[in-house]
């Protein structure tokens, strides 16, 4: 899998941080499994979190040695890495899932597209999007901030063509239109901290008073 | 004696600790990294934004963790401190209880995979070299990047910041892992 277009470091500063949203978590996450240069940069920002933790301290209350050392029973062994099964998904998004992408319960947005939400808590929303062979995503329009994960298939918009493992992190500075590659659907995570905006059946101009 | 060098063999010496922790139990060795690193947690919880008592708690459950799960510790990935802080970094997310932080799939080493020598110096001293690294930085600079983990900053907040050094951060990392890679080959 070749990636070109990765998440950008103030995403996986704010995860290391453990300061994301769970939906756009799941998204880092997902492609941090697909994305060895990622995972790399990831550890980094750890290890800058490391040097954070380090350089500073608070004293403890008395006795709190004797307290830990209490604590003490026996470690957990180490378990055996369980082989993953076959399936079509990286681990992260599997939890959210489970099986393959086929079991997945997709609505309809009309014009072929499907999307399925996974169950995140609030603040931002993961989904599934499904993007028929050369269709365009309808009625896209963002607020705030939206990554896009393409797990299957391929995008292309404006700024360049995305693949599976590609990730297009986009503001709202961004309009653009992602229409599936002509060669087969498209299926993509994406996450949006911004209420959901493209809705079939609703009409674009009403949306801001259905808080959709 | 300069501070680096004081840095560069403690932290050395920590995953000397920690690894009498994960492969005989040394409660001995277990005391000493509590001594050093208890404090780091409870403060690095308080500066984001838990208060005193609950920080000693969390403190308290970070080290039980480093003990329980000893067997995770892998020196050719990462130092003690920075693994010490991604238990700190989840047992927050534990206790704010806002939301499940989904982990990446982790690399399969296969059984035999032997950690290289090498590659856990370095992972050993490259604490050390950040907290130098970030010490040489301007207060400004250095206030922002621990905004950052200490959860001050939403990721839109550190991508509009255009005052936060991460290139400088990264490349002085690399600068340094280069020179050691030459000094050793
Ligand atoms: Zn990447």
């Amino acid at each position: 899998m070749s990636i070109r277009h990765h998440l950008s470091d103030p995403m996986l500063i704010a995860y290391a941080a453990g300061n994301l949203p769970e939906a756009f978590s799941l998204v880092v996450a997902t492609h941090v499994s697909m994305c060895d240069t990622c995972r790399a940069q990831l550890a980094t920002f750890e290890a800058v979190g490391g040097a954070v933790l380090a350089a500073e301290s608070a004293a403890l209350s008395d006795g709190a040695l004797e307290a830990a050392m209490a604590r003490l029973g026996a470690p957990e062994p180490a378990l055996a890495m369980p082989k993953p099964k076959h399936t079509d998904l990286p681990a992260p998004l599997l939890d959210y899932i489970g099986g393959s992408l086929a079991d997945v319960k997709w609505r309809s947005l009309g014009m072929g597209v499907r999307q399925a939400i996974l169950p995140t808590s609030k603040g931002a929303t993961a989904r599934l999007l499904y993007i028929p062979a050369g269709q365009a995503v309808p009625d896209h329009g963002h607020r705030g901030t939206e990554l896009t994960l393409v797990l299957q298939g391929a995008f292309c918009d404006a700024t360049d063509r995305f693949g599976p493992g590609d990730v297009e992190v986009a503001t709202e500075e961004l309009e653009h239109t992602p229409v599936a590659s002509s060669d087969g659907a498209c299926i993509c995570l994406a996450a949006t901290d911004a209420p959901l905006r493209f809705n079939a059946l609703i009409p674009r101009l009403l949306q801001p008073l259905f808080r959709i | 004696m300069d501070k680096n060098v004081i840095e560069t063999v403690t932290e050395t010496d920590f995953t000397a600790l920690m690894l009498a922790v994960r492969d005989r139990q040394d409660k001995a060795a277990f005391a000493a990294l509590f001594q050093h690193f208890a404090p780091r947690v409870k403060g690095f919880l308080m500066k984001s934004g838990t208060d005193a008592a609950l920080a000693e708690d969390c403190a308290q459950d970070v080290m039980t963790v480093l003990w329980n799960k000893a067997a995770l510790f892998d020196p050719a990935r990462a130092s003690v401190a920075t693994w010490v802080f991604t238990i700190a970094r989840n047992r927050r997310i534990d206790v704010a209880r806002k939301a499940r932080r989904p982990e990446p799939e982790a690399l399969d080493w296969g059984p035999d995979s032997e950690p290289d020598q090498a590659d856990i110096y370095e992972a050993g001293q490259e604490t050390a070299r950040l907290v130098a690294a970030m010490a040489d930085l301007p207060d400004k600079q250095r206030v922002l990047i621990q905004r950052a983990f200490y959860g001050d900053l939403s990721h839109s907040e550190i991508a509009a910041e255009t005052g936060l050094p991460l290139g400088t951060i990264k490349s002085r990392i690399r600068l340094a892992l280069d020179r050691l890679r030459q000094s050793m080959s």
